[in-house]
């Protein structure tokens, strides 16, 4: 194999190998990325055995083949290299050697043979459809803050990717939580998408999903089956498992008969919080809301260190009423609030309360109170 | 001409200057329990640990026992956790299985832990220790730190003379005998203690610290296990000797804050001081079974005793803990342990042994087991915790509220007033 490739495309392609690959893996081509030379194109593939990404890309085929080196030293070395430099990628096949060259620099790197390299099984695809980088961005970057870590609820792991019945018809929807907060994003139905059954995106996969959603203007094709899922722009195909396990019944957590609402602009709230929130210990960050007329201070008591307190004016009409939540909590979904005021939808201090951003119930969040 | 030391005598306590000599008597009482070093007088961080002190507690209040191997421990199949110096001759040790500790010593009389004694004899002894100084840091109920520095003119002796009351008064009065170990700092108090066992006095003065220290092994160091021992020995370090060869910025790369505490140690130097409240770091409970077993139904009860054991510890001292440990040892003795951190932490039973039934059910396939235990760390106040519901669960609260209904009855009625099902298995 030899191949001629610019640095830029070079880079963008590994960066994407080297996130994949697992850090501390027991299996040593695991480690590898697995370059396919053919034609005009250049294939750089790497997997952890869940998640397989492959990014290809024009390049100057010399001499077609095949092989795999370390992702994360090809990586360093390729983003070390000067901007604008042309890179050339040679093997030859005995040596066991691949050697990189660009300008004055030369490394030789050691190589697995490409046969050890697993390549995924592929499936067949139940649904087939496309959406563009805009929707999938949005129903995934406001959901997956609520991703759990909990290995014990593993499928709570990921985002819950499926079609739902909402008020205006079939919506694909995203749905995370880790039981403290959850988080229901709804977009358009994509043509095709109907019979898509529902799946868990492991959280992974959403981070390496992100960096295909970069571009306004890209559209990405979608394939899911029971057990994969696949998102693909004309370069980049990121094809993964998904977490084998029952999504709990959400719909039952979010309460439908919170009465008292709040209404505030939510940077002013995000800050509000932010600041009084300084004084807290890092350990148990909670944050009173004390609601009257139009009237909300916001207050945190932290024995050990001091207390802080900040009024702001919102729009309440309902009882006085005191509750607690976790500061984080709060500064996130407040952070997912874009364009109108934050409302906030509450029952009692001891029951979950709603979040949406003015009436639009495409995005809502629900979060649960701490004791104060 | 050597210069006539400070001495004492540990029998009537009196004070006197001497030359050293083997054949050194109390010029008071004649008897040949003297100490006598150079530095006696101006040491003060001691530490002290009893003898046995469970198979002296047993002893004492059995005199039958007085004369025989005498092996604390649960049942034929537990460990010993404690041997008395009669079945220690024998080549008895600690932690040592059962079976093992009976095949060494097959007349042993195996007796089962009476905790309530112990702690009883603990707390007398504690009070005792509490009035020679408020510096006491107790390291578990039978051995602990104390600092007497300044506390000469409050006694009207140097605290080597209060040491030697205390463990007369703690066998003249609870029954246990002690050792004890008088130095400069608490690293080298602990290593003297366990110099003269049993019912020994050691000193190491300042001035022989490098010599007493030269040849000895690492493994000397209250804390230093065999993993770290094995480590340590890969990097060429087995005495105090190779780790003065390093230099202090090489031990830190190498093993990070214990490498710079080697460092110190080797030097004989350790500014720990003795604190009175040290933080718990943990609170864990175990069991092992009279026979290996996999059932999942009698592990499942197993379980829940234990959580609600840590769980009453951890209320008991007002904490709650975000790490909760899973641990199991096979029937060929490998252990086996998970963890998993919770996102808030909690002291309820019910939480504790959900999350360690659910690490359970990840090697509940690789039994047979013959001990479990469940743990509880990374410690904080309670009020700090248990503050969040669970979206998901919605019954939780219900359960916790249950649970500190249970308590309050159990407070009032006695611990068997109210049990769960669950815990009969």
């Amino acid at each position: 194999m030899k191949i001629s490739i610019e640095r830029a495309a070079l880079l963008k392609a590994v960066s994407q190998a080297q996130s994949v690959v697992e850090r501390r893996n027991t299996i040593p081509i695991l480690a590898n990325v697995l370059i396919e030379a053919e034609g005009e194109a250049v294939s750089f593939r790497a997997t952890d055995l869940d998640i397989e990404v492959v990014d290809k890309t024009l390049a100057q085929v010399e001499r077609a083949g095949a092989t795999t080196v370390s992702a994360v030293l090809l990586h360093e070395i390729v983003r070390k290299l000067p901007d604008g430099a042309l890179v050339q990628l040679t093997d030859d096949g005995a040596s066991g050697r691949l050697t990189v060259e660009a300008g004055r620099s030369n490394f030789s790197l050691a190589t697995l043979p490409r046969e050890d390299f697993p390549v995924m099984a592929t499936s067949e695809y139940t649904a087939n459809f496309t959406a563009s980088a805009v929707v999938l961005r949005r129903l995934f970057d406001k959901s997956k803050f609520a991703i759990s870590t909990e290995e014990t609820r593993y499928y709570l792991n990921g985002v819950f990717m499926h079609i739902a019945d909402a008020e205006g018809g079939k919506v694909l929807r995203c749905v995370a939580t880790d039981g403290h907060r959850l988080a229901r994003i709804d977009a358009d139905l994509p043509e095709g998408a109907a019979d898509m059954p529902g799946v868990i995106v492991p959280r992974k996969t959403v981070g390496e999903l992100r960096k295909l959603l970069e571009d306004d203007d890209v559209q990405i094709a979608v394939s899911v089956s029971e057990t994969k899922v696949r998102f693909a722009t004309p370069e980049i195909t990121l094809t993964s498992k998904v977490i084998d396990g029952t999504f709990p019944d959400y719909t039952r957590v979010i309460p439908a008969g919170n009465t008292r609402k709040l209404e505030v602009d939510a940077a002013e709230f995000a800050k509000a919080v932010d600041r009084v929130s300084t004084v807290s210990s890092e350990r148990s960050r909670a944050v009173k809301l004390s609601l009257d007329e139009d009237r909300l201070v916001l207050s945190v008591n932290a024995p050990d260190s001091g207390a802080a307190e900040e009024e702001l004016a919102v729009a309440y009409g309902d009882e006085r009423l005191e509750i607690g939540f976790n500061a984080k909590y709060l500064l996130e979904i407040a952070s997912q609030v874009d364009r109108e005021n934050a409302v906030f939808m509450f029952n009692s201090a001891g029951d979950p309360t709603l979040m949406r951003e003015g009436n639009d119930t495409s995005a809502v969040y629900v979060v649960m109170p701490m004791r104060v | 001409m050597p210069q006539p030391q400070p001495a004492i005598c540990r029998s009537c306590l009196a004070e006197f200057h001497a030359e050293p000599s083997a054949m050194l008597r109390c010029p008071e009482c004649g008897n040949p329990r003297v100490l006598v070093h150079d530095e006696l007088f101006d040491l003060s961080i001691a530490h002290m640990d009893c003898d046995a002190f469970y198979a002296s507690v047993e002893k004492r209040d059995n005199p039958a026992l007085q004369d025989k191997p005498v092996i604390i421990g649960g049942g034929k199949r537990g460990v010993v956790s404690t041997a008395c110096y009669v079945a220690r001759i024998k080549g008895v040790r600690s932690a040592m299985p059962m079976f093992q500790a009976l095949k060494l010593c097959p007349d042993a009389v195996v007796v089962k832990p009476r905790m309530g004694a112990y702690v009883e004899a603990s707390r007398a002894v504690r009070k005792m220790m509490d009035e020679l100084t408020p510096k006491v840091e107790p390291l578990s109920l039978d051995e602990a730190f104390m600092d007497l520095t300044g506390t000469q003119k409050l006694h009207g002796h140097p605290p080597a003379v209060m040491l030697a009351r205390l463990v007369k008064r703690m066998k003249d009065e609870v029954g246990v005998t002690g050792s004890i170990g008088l130095s400069h700092n608490k690293f080298l108090a602990k290593v003297a203690s366990d110099l003269d066992k049993p019912r020994g006095f050691a000193i190491i003065g300042k001035a022989e610290t490098p010599d007493f220290l030269r040849g000895k092994p690492v493994r000397m160091i209250w804390g230093v296990g065999p993993a770290f021992q094995a480590s340590l020995e890969k990097a060429g370090l087995r005495t105090f000797d190779d780790i003065l060869r390093w230099d202090r910025r090489e031990l830190h790369e190498r093993f990070g804050g214990m490498g710079d505490r080697l460092w110190h140690l080797a030097r004989g130097e350790d500014y720990r001081r003795v604190s009175t409240n040290a933080p718990v770091k943990s609170i864990s409970n175990e069991t092992t079974f009279f026979e290996d077993t996999s059932d999942p139904d009698l592990l499942d009860g197993y379980i829940w005793r234990l959580a609600e054991q840590v769980s009453d510890r951890a209320k008991a001292r007002d904490l709650a803990g975000r790490v909760v440990t899973l641990k199991l040892k096979r029937a060929n003795f490998t252990a086996l342990s998970r963890r998993l951190s919770l996102r808030d932490a909690t002291q309820m039973a019910d939480k504790i042994y959900h999350t360690a039934r659910g690490l359970f059910d990840q090697v509940s396939d690789q039994g047979p087991f013959r001990l479990i235990g469940v743990g509880l760390s990374d410690l904080i106040p309670a009020q700090a915790a248990d503050l969040t519901g669970d979206l998901l669960d919605p019954q939780a609260e219900q359960r916790s509220r249950a649970e500190r209904a249970t308590d309050s009855i159990r407070e009032k009625f006695g611990k068997d007033a109210i049990v769960k099902g669950r815990s009969l298995r």
